[in-house]
């Protein structure tokens, strides 16, 4: 087949069985590309299963430095015989399909518009090793060899990746990197080296890190000042936790008395989980619980008492493909308006949409600034692809001089000179948010009830409606406050006219504007673009829809829930706002948003407030 | 029913050594049904922190849903309290200790917020060895709902609605003492005399004690079918012991005869001394309580008093090895690792 080549810009995906060890082998092409100065995004798709069903690991390599999935596939290595037929057809025309030829494909497999390329790895790995599960593991640092030398990978990357990944166990060093070298040999002995796509050295990383937003949120939450956290294992936000742990070890353990300035407690559930972190924020900890779609479900009870009550809570959900158990371990932004609106009443709570790491970070550590300012839930909404993949972007900061915003607390001082007397929730300053005192503050004075139900601004339980109302109205009066403190949406407008828009929020950021840049680029749609980071929505976000005839609002749920959030929140004219949806729960892909948006466009010859979408 | 308190007191009202008097640990006025067992649990709390003279501002009060969990409104009105969600007061005791280890924690709660819904956290809140008194008001009977069984009600007692309940009942005590708690108690909220000490003792205690005091319900289920009523109570309750609590150890004088009594030295210094009444009583023996429990019950009778104590466990403080400081008082200082740690981070992910 005559193709030409193509450097820098491919997508490769490897298939395998789960719990065989391939997980860290296909970081070594993945991280190896990285270092060689080329960007990357990997995915990893896997079965909420622990060994023997099928998973995938998807890395595009672009070198413009377009992170989102593109859709297709130009290089399958497939080492799984359960999900070969598929990966097979998955391979985009004029690719490759790279196998283990030590068992003959199937005749009915074949396809003639790409090109199969067969490697004897299992018949090598029972020559070399004896050993059955070294034969399993060494075979897939084997064909990570192999493709290194079919897409003219630099080998000593890899290799140094395995010196830094088994530092300290010099003995597993040797064998890898023999297996390495072996997959490398191999390829070349019996294949025309290398393929028509290719990976050269560039300089377009620059100083990006590579990073899951789970390990970025967990880090946020130490430098955020949590001391309490507590939570119930559910894929995929358990690793938020595992991160924190991991830092405080690092970070929170007393060098003198060896005792830890954290706490971390498996809860018994997430009512249990949600109900300490409550407890602990009452009694003046930053505390934080970390939850998955059921886990939000469960933890709603709760979450209506901490808005009512108005005690900080900080929560940070890692969305799945719902409803209900759903699709465990694939993504989707689905818990939007479950999150927006969490118990029953009339509730809203602080929502943060991060869309990188970094992102991750620094809305999980300023999550506890708002929290403790506006006396209430904030639920930091990451999701599985940004949670679990290891996503690239630019490197984590922190400013020395950050202090944190503990917001309206009374101190036994300034209970002592308060001219009248404390009521927890008297507004004294106009703006919605009262003082609190923490237990234990003063022998006399700031002493008050918590509750669940109504009560006055001294605290005190009462069903007058009159008292009702008027607590109710000033959390409304709160929640506007709190739309001037949220982080702001990102606009990016074209400098060409202009009418219409896109609206994206959290990991649909990438694909989304890879697919404006190459509407315009392709077919000549030029659109503005807003990333939404925050609920309460703020003026800005208003404005923009304003600005424009209609948007598409980008988003990977069935419902269009950020769709129904901003007519909901905004008053807009449904007319006015096209959903663009992806909820098969792979991460979505520029391509899909393409098709979509410029389908819309091109059908949409007269207003497009005509076309009602079915 | 009286509706407001009079703001006198007696002038010559006994004060602690804090100066306090026992209006300093009242709270409100309770709206509970006049007789409420519940009534006498809170005079006992109040009796138990004026006499160990106990800072009301260093005590938090929580507790769950229904008609004991709105008892901590009626006492230490100087204290914060929280009033949370049904069954879940052990999570936001669980998580406030946390949060300062140095306070007191009183968790009250009832049988239907703690043997049904919130089952799950009472025992798991107990595994934890959480520092708290958790008092449970047991009464048989759901009274906010008007009268329905709970989980505690015996087998063929009945409440005013009339049909005896058929369902085993779960013995909260029982319960308590299989999964590891470290100081275990039955008592009646009409024995003021055994209530209090054994609360004292409680707040003494580190770790979870738990008091389950059958406290009656007036409204709905003191009966003559009931085997929680005021009169079921009196007619068949028998004592394992009595609690005298000594502040000060060094205090004690008094020596009882061999085998008869008991002394028990706490973490602060203080002591519980024993009265035996039932010698088979191991105090340091979970299998020896609960054999004692299931005794007693097969006789028609129900077991009260200290029944177990294990003065020597560890907290889950302790456990988990955090700071002496609270942690809430922890600063940037203590808790930011800073932009210089966090540049060698990125690098290790480049």
């Amino acid at each position: 087949m005559k193709r030409d080549i193509v450097t820098n810009l491919f997508v490769v995906k490897f298939a395998n069985v789960n719990g065989t060890g391939s997980a860290s082998a296909n970081k070594l092409f993945s991280k190896g590309v990285f270092r060689m100065g080329v960007p990357i995004s990997a995915k990893n798709i896997f079965p909420s299963n622990i060994q023997g069903l099928p998973t995938w690991y998807e890395v595009r390599v672009n070198e413009k430095g377009f992170l989102g999935r593109r859709g297709g596939i130009d290089v399958m290595v497939g080492m799984n015989p359960q999900s070969m037929a598929r990966d097979i057809a998955e391979v985009e025309k004029g690719g490759y399909f790279v196998y283990d030829s030590t068992k003959p494909l199937e005749k009915s497999m074949l396809r003639d518009d790409i090109d199969f390329i067969g490697l004897p790895l299992t018949e090598k790995c029972r020559e070399l090793y004896e050993d059955p599960r070294q034969q399993q593991l060494f075979r897939n640092v084997m064909y990570i060899g192999a493709v290194a030398a079919l897409l003219d990978m630099e080998l000593d990357v890899p290799k140094a990746l395995i010196g830094e990944q088994f530092k300290g166990k010099p003995k597993l060093v040797e064998p890898n990197v023999k297996a390495l070298e072996t997959g490398y040999d191999l390829a070349r002995a019996l294949h025309d080296c290398p393929l028509a796509f290719r990976i050269a050295r560039r300089d377009n990383v620059g100083n990006r890190i590579l990073m899951t937003g789970n390990m970025a949120c967990g880090l946020g939450a130490v430098y955020g000042g949590a001391t309490v956290t507590s939570w119930y294992p559910i894929t995929p936000s358990t690793s938020v936790i595992d991160s924190f742990s991991r830092f405080c070890r690092q970070f929170r353990v007393d060098p003198e008395t060896g005792r830890k300035n954290y706490t971390v407690i498996q809860a018994e559930d997430e009512l249990s989980a949600i109900g300490m972190v409550i407890g602990a924020a009452w009694n003046g900890a930053r505390s934080f619980t970390a939850t998955s779609g059921p886990g939000l479900s469960l933890m709603t009870e709760f979450l209506g008492l901490a808005y009512f009550a108005e005690i900080p809570t900080v929560l940070i959900n890692v969305q799945r493909a719902g409803p209900s158990t759903g699709m465990p371990t694939r993504t989707q932004q689905s818990d939007i308006l479950t999150a927006a609106y969490a118990s029953h009443g009339d509730t809203r709570h602080i929502c943060l949409y991060p869309s990188t790491p970094r992102e991750c970070f620094e809305f999980t550590a300023t999550a506890f600034d708002l929290a403790e300012r506006f006396q209430t839930p904030v639920i930091v909404m990451s999701d599985l692809d940004l949670g679990m993949n290891d996503n690239m972007c630019d490197p984590l900061e922190w400013d020395d001089a950050r202090t944190y915003d503990r917001g309206k607390v009374y101190r036994a001082d300034d209970l002592e000179n308060l001219p009248g007397r404390f009521g927890r929730y008297l507004d004294t300053d106009g703006d919605g948010i009262c003082y609190r005192t923490y237990p234990g503050t003063h022998p006399t004075k700031g002493s008050f009830f918590t509750r669940g139900t109504s009560k006055d601004e001294y605290a005190v339980y009462t069903e007058a409606g009159e008292k009702y109302v008027a607590n109710v109205d000033r959390l409304m009066r709160k929640w506007h406050t709190a739309s001037h403190h949220v982080p702001k949406p990102v606009i990016r407008k074209t400098d060409r006219p202009c009418t219409v828009g896109v609206v994206y929020y959290g990991t649909s950021e990438s694909a989304t504007l890879e697919a404006i840049y190459h509407l315009e680029d392709l077919h000549g749609i030029s659109l503005d673009a807003m990333g939404i980071k925050a609920l309460p929505f703020t003026d800005e976000i208003e404005a923009f829809i304003g600005q424009h005839d209609y948007v598409f609002v980008v988003e990977q749920n069935r419902d269009a829930q950020m769709r129904s959030l901003l007519i909901n929140e905004l008053e807009l004219d449904p007319q006015r706002l096209v959903p663009v949806l992806h909820y098969d729960g792979s991460p979505i892909t520029a391509r899909f948003i393409r098709h979509e948006i410029r389908d819309w466009i091109l059908q949409t010859t007269t207003s497009p407030r005509r076309r009602i979408r079915k | 029913m009286s509706y407001k308190v009079p703001g006198f007191r007696h002038p010559n009202l006994p004060r602690n050594d804090l100066g306090y008097t026992t209006k300093d640990y009242e709270g409100a006025v309770s709206t509970l049904c006049a007789g409420c067992g519940h009534d006498s649990v809170s005079a006992a709390i109040i009796e138990a922190c004026f006499e160990m003279s106990i800072q009301p501002h260093r005590v938090a009060k929580l507790s769950g849903i229904g008609c004991s969990s709105k008892t901590p409104t009626y006492f230490l009105g100087n204290s914060h309290g929280f009033n949370s969600v049904h069954g879940r007061m052990p999570a936001v005791a669980t998580g406030a200790n946390m949060a300062n280890r140095n306070l007191l924690y009183i968790g009250v709660s009832g049988d239907g917020d703690t043997a049904s819904i919130g089952m799950g956290q009472f025992v798991h809140a107990v595994r934890r060895n959480v520092n708290m008194v958790y008092i449970c008001e047991n009464n048989g009977v759901y009274g906010l709902t008007k009268g329905q069984d709970s989980a505690t009600t015996d087998v063929g007692s009945t409440s005013k609605r009339g049909e005896p309940n058929a369902l085993e009942p779960i013995d909260l005590c029982a319960i308590a003492l299989q999964l590891g708690a470290t100081f275990v108690a039955n008592s009646f909220s009409g024995d003021k005399k055994q209530l209090v000490p054994l609360i004292k003792a409680a707040i003494a205690h580190e770790g979870f004690a738990f008091i389950n005091v059958i406290s009656p319900c007036v409204t709905f289920n003191n009966v003559p079918g009931s085997t929680k009523s005021y009169d079921y109570m009196r007619q068949y309750m028998a004592s394992s012991n009595a609690v005298d609590y000594v502040p000060d150890a060094e205090e004690i004088t008094t020596d009882y005869a061999e085998g008869t009594s008991e002394r028990v030295f706490m973490h602060d210094g203080s002591a519980i001394h024993l009265h035996k009444i039932d010698p088979k009583l191991d105090i340091h023996s979970r299998r020896s309580a609960l054999d004692l429990i299931h005794d007693y019950k097969a006789q028609g009778k129900v077991l009260t008093g200290l029944l177990f104590v294990d003065e020597d466990a560890k907290d889950i403080h302790e456990t988990m090895n955090t700071t002496k400081t609270p942690l809430r008082n922890l600063t940037e200082k203590e808790l930011c690792p800073g932009k210089a740690a966090l540049d060698r981070l990125n690098d290790l992910y480049r």
